[in-house]
């Protein structure tokens, strides 16, 4: 029989410890790891270089119109000029202060629901944004100007569908998700049926059945707006998926918690507030964020029925016969205006999962 | 307290619980005991209906446990109960699983809330943790914060479903410390437990069942010392030579 002393903690050594660490075991772990490393390298090295040139070297920034672009690289003087285009659409020019206040406001609520505790407050800036967008965009009352949909564009138009799509489709996908799982058969067989029969139908179906039509089922002389109708129908289709994210984080939930909600003698709505949605959705954000980047990918759809977002007016401003010739740069401007705010969803959604996280917090 | 009569239950054409009859009284300590799969969890789960059955009554405090929600509601805030896993809501503060329902099933004001939160988590030696998560707790410690949740209710019945099972061997006696003190407080406790050293401290009645029947009931001095049934000696050979 022996006692032993207990040890002192050392440090690993040297080829364990930091960058010489990382790149051993990230990139030159095996044969097959270092062929990928070199070829990763190589091609990387094919592309930047020309790309710096085209986008930067070579390119013209100032001027006004097309003969100011003499380098061979990229004439980014077109986008400077169709800026405005490009962010307002027709918006007409002395109501942009509208659409500016708008995209503020939109800005101000993001902030105020990350650095905010307050639920209430949340809640409130979350339906308020939509109905005061609504009016200052839209205009006809409080002596603004109307401004018809139809001359809402680019940058702005794209936001706007984003924006009314995932507020909207967020709560009908929550109860599409609960009724999906509901015991009664009637709510669950027609949840099922909706999700389902919208999921197997492409988003450019459900935006031609909302323009072409929804109106053969209304009366004559009622005329609805050509947004609202491709809201409605971007909501009802990206609600379907909503559901199946958060039906996803439902399945993760253990039958313990609905117990233990249960057996404390919460109803089915305090149970599903206050217990399982939270853990649920909170399981759904990688989920979740994926269909709202895919969601904000898919406005550009809304081209093929007649309404001119950001990436429609890519052909439209280059098609001015002062700038034939341009797509190139606006169709690199426009990709990166969408990864702008596509990377901003994802580093949100792993800001928000960080915060969300109770189990390994210290 | 609590009337069970012809009590029968069957998971598809598998009979679970086969004709119960037993009846607690109000402050009766009663022990639960049985091989697993002897339908003894299912027993205590119907008396809160988290488990329906097909036949037979169980009323609780004269109120009979049916689909009526009046019923469930009555039962459900009578009753409470304390799980093998603890069942704590993982994403709120110990705090908050606390207050979950002093707020929101008893309307009371968040302040009294707390102030109840506060002196059940004092009762279990755990109010330091208050304001840390479930996940950062031992085993122990959760059970035990389980146990001042299901306080919180101001139940008049605790069941105890396999409560010290899924526990660390040096967790047990901290939570059954906890079970001990109420129990000698005069709460009526129904436990599901394998922790003989419990049921011969404290339980009035000791209740063994097997294949879904209750086989054999005595106090515990009889029901250790001189079990009658073959099938009881055979799970006490079993569970106390160790």
């Amino acid at each position: 029989m022996a006692v032993y002393e207990i040890l002192p903690t050392k440090v690993p050594p040297l080829g364990e410890r930091g960058v010489i660490a990382w790149v051993r075991h990230n990139l030159l772990s095996s044969p097959f790891n270092i062929f990928f490393t070199l070829l990763g390298i190589a091609v990387l090295a094919m592309l930047i270089p020309p790309f710096v040139q085209w986008a930067l070297l070579d390119a013209d920034f100032f001027g006004s119109s097309k003969s100011d672009c003499t380098g061979d690289g990229a004439c980014w003087v077109f986008i400077a000029e169709k800026l405005k285009m490009f962010i307002y659409g027709f918006y007409p020019e002395g109501e942009l202060w509208r659409a500016n206040l708008t995209i503020a406001l939109a800005v101000g609520t993001v902030a105020l629901l990350q650095f905010t505790r307050g639920q209430k407050l949340k809640i409130a800036a979350i339906v308020l944004l939509p109905i005061v967008a609504t009016f200052l965009l839209s205009g006809g009352v409080f002596g603004l100007a109307h401004v018809e949909t139809h001359q809402w564009g680019g940058l702005l138009l794209t936001l706007v569908i984003a924006t009314v799509g995932i507020v909207l489709s967020f709560p009908i996908g929550v109860l599409l998700a609960l009724g999906r799982q509901s015991r009664l058969p009637i709510i669950k067989t027609l949840s099922v049926f909706y999700i389902e029969l919208i999921r197997g139908v492409p988003l450019i179906t459900v935006l031609f059945m909302a323009s072409v039509v929804l109106p053969l089922f209304f009366p004559e002389g009622i005329d609805f707006d050509k947004l609202v109708r491709a809201l409605i129908g971007i909501t009802l289709f990206q609600a379907a998926y909503i559901a199946e994210n958060i039906r996803g984080g439902l399945q993760a939930i253990p039958t313990g918690q609905y117990e233990a909600a249960d057996a404390l003698g919460l109803g089915y709505w305090q149970k599903m507030r206050l217990v399982i949605l939270p853990q649920a959705i909170k399981v759904a954000i990688p989920n979740l964020v994926g269909s709202f980047i895919s969601l904000f990918k898919d406005t550009s759809l809304v081209m093929i029925i007649g309404l001119f977002d950001l990436l429609a007016m890519v052909q439209l401003t280059a098609n001015d016969r002062d700038w034939l010739g341009l797509e190139t740069e606006g169709y690199v401007f426009v990709a990166f205006i969408f990864w702008i705010f596509t990377f901003s969803m994802s580093f949100f959604s792993k800001r928000l999962e960080k915060k969300l996280d109770t189990n390994n917090r210290d | 307290m609590i009337e069970l009569s012809g009590v029968n239950k069957w998971y598809g054409d598998f009979h679970v619980l086969k004709d119960i009859n037993l009846n607690v009284g109000r402050g009766e300590i009663v022990v639960v005991a049985g091989p697993s799969g002897s339908g003894k969890s299912t027993l205590i789960r119907c008396i809160n209906r988290l488990e329906e059955y097909q036949e037979g009554v169980i009323k609780v405090k004269g109120v009979e446990v049916n689909a009526d929600v009046k019923n469930l509601r009555e039962i459900r805030s009578n009753v409470a109960m304390v799980f093998q896993h603890f069942n704590l809501f993982p994403h709120l503060s110990i705090l908050d699983n606390l207050t979950l329902a002093p707020e929101w099933v008893y309307n009371k004001p968040k302040k009294e809330a707390i102030e109840t939160a506060m002196h059940f988590l004092n009762r279990v030696n755990i109010a330091e943790q208050a304001d840390k998560y479930p996940n950062q707790l031992s085993g122990g410690q959760q059970q035990r914060v389980a146990i001042a949740r299901a306080l919180c209710k101001s139940p008049d019945i605790m069941l105890f479903d396999e409560p010290t099972s899924a526990l660390d061997p040096e967790m047990i006696g901290e939570v059954l410390d906890v079970m001990i003190s109420l129990a000698e407080e005069g709460k009526t406790m129904v436990t599901v437990t394998h922790e003989m050293g419990f049921a011969r401290k404290v339980a009035d009645r000791v209740i063994f069942m097997d294949e879904g029947q209750i086989i054999e009931e005595n106090d515990p001095e009889t029901f250790f010392n001189h079990p009658e049934s073959d099938r009881l000696k055979l799970f006490l050979e079993q569970i106390l030579d160790h």
